[in-house]
């Protein structure tokens, strides 16, 4: 185990990332990134629940017993995640409908039951918190990639503000529809992960 | 291990349940007024916005809402005599409350219910509004099924015709983001405005058609472009107007408004 602070916050960014490495959290990858607003209030939740979710039940590893673990994790994720959706409801009220199931969706996140239990439940709390903050920015690079890409080609935009004239319009662009739909962002990951293991060898599977 | 006894078990899962519970109360029950002034805002947002005051995508404040709300009258209709009803205050009703409630509420049988929309408030909320001092058009609450959801939506109709489409929006539904969640797309509601709903014998004749429409034909005038990769979401809006204007619904309310005009 990487015991460093500084690996254990930055080796999830690229050289174990949660998605492209790990595979994990790959179904709100693909749901939420049609736009680059909903995919940036999407990783801070993450942001959010897994800090906190990694750093829970790191506090209290030690009196968990082994019997009950997974449901206690999944009790302190649901409960984070619903805080966060009532926060948002209160105060990003349109962002929250146009997310509507997917806040709920983080507690199946693979990735936050992952580390509460292959990293949380063995450090402790200040690792943890920084293991949870390196995860979640892993996965945030790659939703950001997928978010800029998806709605800089389908809808010629950046946070809603055009980019592209679009044909539509009367401009040169017209939109890639593919793009705003869930297979592209299939194909965005494969690519990203194509570049992430031309660039770090190591991660290439063994025929 | 100590950690695995009975009672440690039980101890641990009843500690975690209740530090759970009370921050998810916490924050519900703190953050609940706000969410219900966002609600409340949202639906008179959707309702300026069928009325056209507000642009759709144009960012107004609260108080901003708030003033141009002013100029919307609510009332409430009995949907079988379509006669007004006084004795209930048209600002505290709540439609899809009341839609819920056996007691002021009826089934809507199955042969008529197209619109998929089992229970029906036996009154309706309608809104209407006026600018400088005039009634210029109708808001009729709309809803139906669609593909994954029951949308909620808004129909504005022309008061001098009441035949009009004057503009179609939804504030809640959760069809599938770029296909059938288009029904929030600026450019597909721009559409609904100036198609006829009803035809010269009083039939509800608006429909979405698959694909394109074919402008200069006599039918184009009840015609609104299918969204594309959602059949059944363009038929669930079409199935909702066809029910809500239609005798089932709206039209006793509509018959009496033509017959002594909008008032």
């Amino acid at each position: 185990m990487a015991d460093k602070p500084r690996d254990v916050l930055f080796r999830p960014l690229f050289d174990s990332n949660p998605i492209a490495l790990l595979s994990l959290g790959i179904c709100s990858a693909l749901a939420v990134t049609t736009k680059l607003e909903t995919t940036v209030t999407m990783c801070l939740a993450v942001i959010f629940v897994l800090c906190c979710s990694n750093m829970a039940v790191s506090l209290i590893r030690n009196f968990i017993p082994a019997n009950i673990r997974i449901i206690v994790q999944m009790t302190i994720i649901a409960s984070l995640v619903i805080i966060v959706d009532q926060f948002l409801r209160a105060y990003a009220f349109d962002i929250s409908k146009q997310l509507s199931v997917f806040v709920g969706l983080i507690i199946t996140n693979c990735i936050i039951m992952g580390r509460a239990e292959a990293f949380a439940s063995q450090n402790g709390p200040g690792l943890s918190f920084l293991d949870g903050l390196g995860n979640a920015l892993g996965y945030s690079v790659i939703l950001l990639v997928v978010g800029i890409l998806r709605e800089l080609f389908g809808s010629g935009s950046l946070f809603g503000v055009p980019m592209f004239a679009l044909a539509a319009e009367g401009g040169w662009y017209a939109p890639n529809g593919l793009m705003l739909l869930p297979p592209s962002a299939f194909f965005i990951i494969g690519l990203f992960i194509w570049a992430l293991r031309s660039w770090k060898s190591d991660q290439v599977e063994e025929e | 291990m100590a950690n695995d006894s009975v009672g440690r078990t039980f101890g641990v899962a009843l500690g975690v349940c209740l530090v759970c519970s009370v921050l998810v109360s916490a924050a519900a029950v703190s953050l609940r007024p706000t969410q219900a002034v966002n609600k409340t805002l949202d639906k008179k947002r959707n309702i300026l916005m069928a009325a056209g005051l507000l642009k759709s995508g144009e960012v107004a404040s609260g108080e901003r809402i708030d003033e141009l709300y002013q100029n919307i009258n609510t009332r409430v209709v009995d949907l079988a005599t379509g006669e007004y009803v006084d004795g209930v205050d048209p600002i505290a009703y709540d439609q899809r409350r009341a839609a819920k409630d056996p007691a002021q509420s009826e089934l809507v049988p199955a042969d008529v219910d197209i619109a998929n929309v089992k229970r029906r408030a036996l009154h309706a909320s309608v809104y209407l509004v006026s600018q400088k001092g005039k009634i210029k058009k109708v808001i009729l609450p709309v809803h139906g099924l669609g593909l994954w959801s029951t949308l909620y939506g808004f129909v504005a109709l022309d008061a001098r015709d009441l035949n009009t489409v004057r503009g179609l929006v939804y504030y809640e539904h959760a069809e599938t983001p770029g296909l059938g969640g288009e029904v929030d797309n600026p450019s597909w509601k721009a559409l609904w405005d100036g198609k006829k709903a009803f035809d010269e014998s009083g039939a509800v004749r608006i429909e979405v058609i698959r694909g394109k429409v074919v402008q200069g034909r006599p039918e184009t005038q009840y015609q609104v472009d299918g969204l594309s990769g959602a059949t059944i979401t363009s038929r669930g809006v079409r199935d909702m107007l066809r029910y809500w204007l239609g005798a089932e619904a709206f039209g006793p309310y509509l018959a009496k408004l033509k017959e002594r005009g909008v008032s």
